[in-house]
């Protein structure tokens, strides 16, 4: 960093604004049941299913030392270094365009930009391979012959377009919640627009985009319907065959455990490049000041975000509504069933992940020792199994153990809220690590305990990453699969379920109205994430 | 708010999504085949015989291991599934009950287990798609034998995790023993084939022209020109008695742990010429009933050879078959 000292935001005593962290010594222990709660639906399962694996003895060594695994391990490490690539880029550039510059039509952008989040990486996959080869769509339409979406240029954009908006929600996130005051202050002494953004905006964005490029890795890691419909021969497609083709489950469970230390680099790395980063802006909300794109800026925003709805967006609508098209009568008739489903599930599942991701994310800042830093590194561990593993392990053991709660929905959704528990994670410690502990403190030193202090001074300042982390729990539950349809209580149909139910029989215009339903009852939603606070 | 009591609002939160459906009159089926295709027939039985049918969906395979772990656990009354050998995998560990022999008797005993654990309820054959657009059915292999011919590197589709070509791997080892099973494996691994992860995307892929042929079941095809008016894939029937050939049932049986007097007439149901015609009309597949026509436009099924070999064998075979598949490096 060449900016000179006193320009750079790094978190010492000395910059305007900043507070050492400061760590109190007892820890209340109730603060660990929340982090326990959340995640061990998905962990005890996978012990328990461990454990078997282990028991059995049999051909792990074998699964293990194969030469197809270093493969596998190559070619998915690869694929996901281009898709955080790609995705920071976009993530980035996009939320700096619609929350910082005076871009026409910010609000409408910023719902745009973001609603591919919630269409299944799936259900992107199947319009990409619809639109192109020498039959499809696109080269109908322009006449050209337009190769087929394949392999890992086919894996890259699918799951380019299926994440980026989790870099783009973060950072503008992070970006709305930035102190004007030391952009003002790097303008003030000199510093042109350029490197301000580089050496105070981007670091100080460091900490949200970096959870959020966290969510995209693990991910792509664990996709499983994308890459085995574009034909990429990741990790998971491959812990998907082998499931698929036996039933002996070891080697499946074997690579799944494999995939989930592939995950553990992943975040370790994250942990690595993140430094300790903590900036806590005063507590004093100002607007700030857009950067003036000038008219020819502005066309170059905006074909530049038309060019990307143009990819994300109206290239899959479009092929959904060309497949809406061709339906009968039966085919379009609204799944209420499904729209139900979906929408319970994602409620429940987004409020018992954001009630329990307060109290952690509390544990993680506030109190971080070595023992923190696990329950964060697990958390997206988790978050990077494969449902299918989570699934079967959960059929395995609540069949067993869980009695009549077996193929409830109370363990459908305490799945989902473990499964997506770092979602909710990420925008709820990015929150609290903005807000500084003295007021906290100011709290407890007034007589409020750690409770009425976590629920009456920092819930309030978090609200808005408390609802952040919602609201992206219920997106991606809203799109869930694989754990759907191994949990799901008897009859309970959710839009993911019937959209796969019909393509998978080859039915795509029965699977369009569930699909278009499914971007349609999110849109809002994703407006709500992207709204600016007043 | 002490923690006790935050603790104590979540386990209601947790609680009171807790809401599962454990109406003991109503028929628990366990059911891996698409919902889109048999969920109308589904909802005609309850209809005629006023038994309410809950039905869980998800992949035979997925539902064959989940019964297996539910062992006498298990709330389903019937599995009906896609494919013998997870049928036979449910049989193998003793869940099933012999079927009566008023069921037994309806349908040829070849595409039904042995000891009548299960039974088949409509078939499905093994058949070459191909692009009719640059190939004529001339150019296509006498049998899966003619598929290691260097000719076809690069140009064929297989499904190898699917539980399909995992069947007809596994009649293979039936048929010629495992070496010959081994040596056909890496004979195809070494023709590059393109792998996909199920049927219905190599039969899209053969449509798109991405493709030239693929390894697949003969009914996805049907549903794909139901659906979009047409298409330039078409299926190719082998006319060997080998595993390429086989016909392999989709299937039901009932689980010892039932006691509800729906289960045997659900079964029922599904074998009246009304649900058999069904079968044909709707989901393409071969109507296993004497005397209901096959779909319209295939070929008879007793027209169709078959490999000399007992399906009740079929799941025996399976994990070896993914064990081959993987070793040839193709999973």
């Amino acid at each position: 960093m060449t900016a000179p000292a006193g320009l750079a935001p790094t978190p010492t005593p000395a910059t305007p604004g900043v507070t050492p962290l400061l760590r109190h010594t007892a820890v209340p222990r109730w603060l660990w049941l929340a982090p326990a709660l959340a995640l061990l639906p998905a962990l005890v399962p996978f012990a328990h299913l461990i454990g078997r694996v282990l028991g059995s003895g049999s051909r792990i060594g074998e699964v293990v030392l194969s030469a197809e695994t270093g493969r596998l391990v190559a070619n998915t490490g690869l694929l996901v270094i281009l898709v955080i690539t790609s995705t920071a880029i976009i993530g980035i550039g996009a939320a700096w365009l619609t929350e910082a510059t005076d871009l026409p039509a910010r609000p409408i952008w910023r719902v745009v930009v973001a609603l591919p989040l919630v269409m299944p990486s799936y259900v992107i996959a199947l319009a990409l391979l619809a639109a192109t080869g020498s039959r499809g769509y696109l080269s109908d339409l322009t006449g050209l012959n337009i190769p087929s979406l394949t392999g890992l240029p086919g894996a890259w954009l699918t799951l380019t377009i299926a994440t980026y908006p989790y870099v783009y929600l973060a950072a503008g996130a992070a970006l709305r919640r930035l102190d004007p005051a030391h952009e003002e202050a790097a303008r003030g002494l000199g510093a042109g627009p350029a490197r301000t953004f580089r050496t105070i905006v981007l670091p100080q964005l460091r900490p949200a985009v970096g959870a959020g490029l966290l969510v995209v890795a693990l991910y792509t890691l664990s996709d499983f319907g994308a890459v085995s419909l574009v034909r990429f021969d990741s990790f998971s497609r491959v812990v998907y065959a082998q499931y698929a083709g036996r039933l002996d489950r070891t080697p499946a469970a074997v690579l799944a455990v494999l995939l989930v230390l592939l995950a553990l680099v992943v975040v370790w790395a994250e942990w690595r490049t993140r430094g300790h980063a903590a900036y806590h802006g005063r507590p004093v909300r100002r607007t700030p000041r857009l950067a003036a794109l000038g008219t020819r800026g502005r066309v170059i925003g905006i074909a530049t975000l038309g060019a990307l709805a143009t990819v994300s967006l109206t290239l899959p609508i479009g092929v959904l509504l060309a497949w809406a098209g061709r339906a009968t009568e039966a085919g379009r008739d609204i799944p209420w069933q499904g729209m139900q489903g979906s929408l319970t599930a994602a409620a429940l599942a987004a409020a018992v992940a954001a009630v329990l991701a307060l109290p952690t994310a509390v544990l993680l800042t506030r109190h971080s020792s070595a023992a923190t830093r696990w329950v964060e590194r697990t958390a997206y561990a988790v978050f990077a199994l494969p449902h299918v593993t989570v699934g079967l392990a959960m059929v395995f053991f609540a069949a067993r153990y869980l009695g009549g709660l077996y193929q409830s929905l109370a363990v459908l959704i305490a799945v989902y809220a473990a499964v997506f528990f770092a979602q909710a994670l990420g925008p709820v410690r990015a929150a609290v690590l903005q807000v500084s502990p003295s007021i906290e403190e100011a709290s407890r030193s007034l007589g409020a305990g750690p409770v009425r202090t976590m629920l009456r001074v920092t819930a309030p300042m978090v609200r808005r990453g408390l609802f952040t982390g919602a609201l992206l729990v219920f997106l991606t539950t809203m799109k869930e699969l694989p754990a759907t349809l191994l949990l799901r209580p008897t009859g309970f149909e959710t839009l993911a379920v019937d959209v796969w139910s019909a393509a998978d029989s080859l039915l795509y215009s029965r699977a369009a109205i569930p699909a278009i339903l499914l971007l349609l009852v999110a849109a809002l939603p994703t407006y709500l994430l992207t709204r600016r606070e007043r | 708010m002490s923690p006790r009591l935050l603790g104590a609002a979540l386990a209601l939160v947790v609680a009171g999504t807790a809401c599962g459906d454990n109406d003991s009159t109503s028929l628990t089926v366990y059911v891996g085949r698409s919902e889109t295709l048999v969920a109308p027939l589904i909802e005609q039985f309850e209809a005629e015989s006023g038994i309410t049918v809950e039905a869980r969906y998800a992949s035979s395979t997925d539902l064959a291991a989940t019964l297996r772990e539910e062992g006498t656990n298990s709330p389903a009354d019937v599995f009906f599934a896609q494919d013998p050998a997870s049928l036979g995998a449910v049989a193998e560990a003793g869940l099933f009950r012999t079927l009566p022999d008023s069921v037994r008797t309806l349908v040829p005993s070849q595409f039904s287990d042995r000891d009548g654990l299960w039974i088949g309820l409509s078939g499905r054959s093994r058949v070459v798609v191909y692009d009719s657009t640059r190939l004529s059915p001339d150019d296509l292999p006498a049998d899966s034998d003619g598929l290691l011919d260097p000719v076809w590197r690069g140009r064929i589709g297989i499904a190898p995790s699917n539980a399909s070509f995992l069947a007809f791997v596994a009649a293979m080892i039936l048929e010629r023993g495992e070496g010959a099973t081994r040596n056909w494996l890496e004979g195809i691994a070494a023709n590059e084939p393109q792998i996909f992860s199920g049927n219905a995307p190599i039969v899209a892929a053969v449509d798109q022209g991405t493709v030239e042929v693929g390894l697949v079941n003969h009914y996805y095809l049907y549903g794909l020109i139901a659906d979009q008016g047409a298409s330039t894939a078409v299926n190719h029937f082998f006319t060997t008695a080998g595993p390429e050939s086989l016909v392999m049932p989709a299937g039901a049986g009932i689980l010892a742990t039932s006691d509800h007097d729906g289960a045997e007439e659900f079964i029922a149901f599904l074998l009246t010429a009304e649900s058999q015609r069904y079968f044909a009309e709707e989901t393409f597949e071969y109507p296993l009933v004497p005397g209901v026509d096959a779909p319209v436009g295939l070929p008879a099924l007793a027209d169709l050879a078959q490999p000399d070999l007992d399906l009740s064998d079929l799941a025996g075979a399976l994990d070896l078959a993914t064990d081959l598949v993987a070793a040839a490096g193709l999973l």
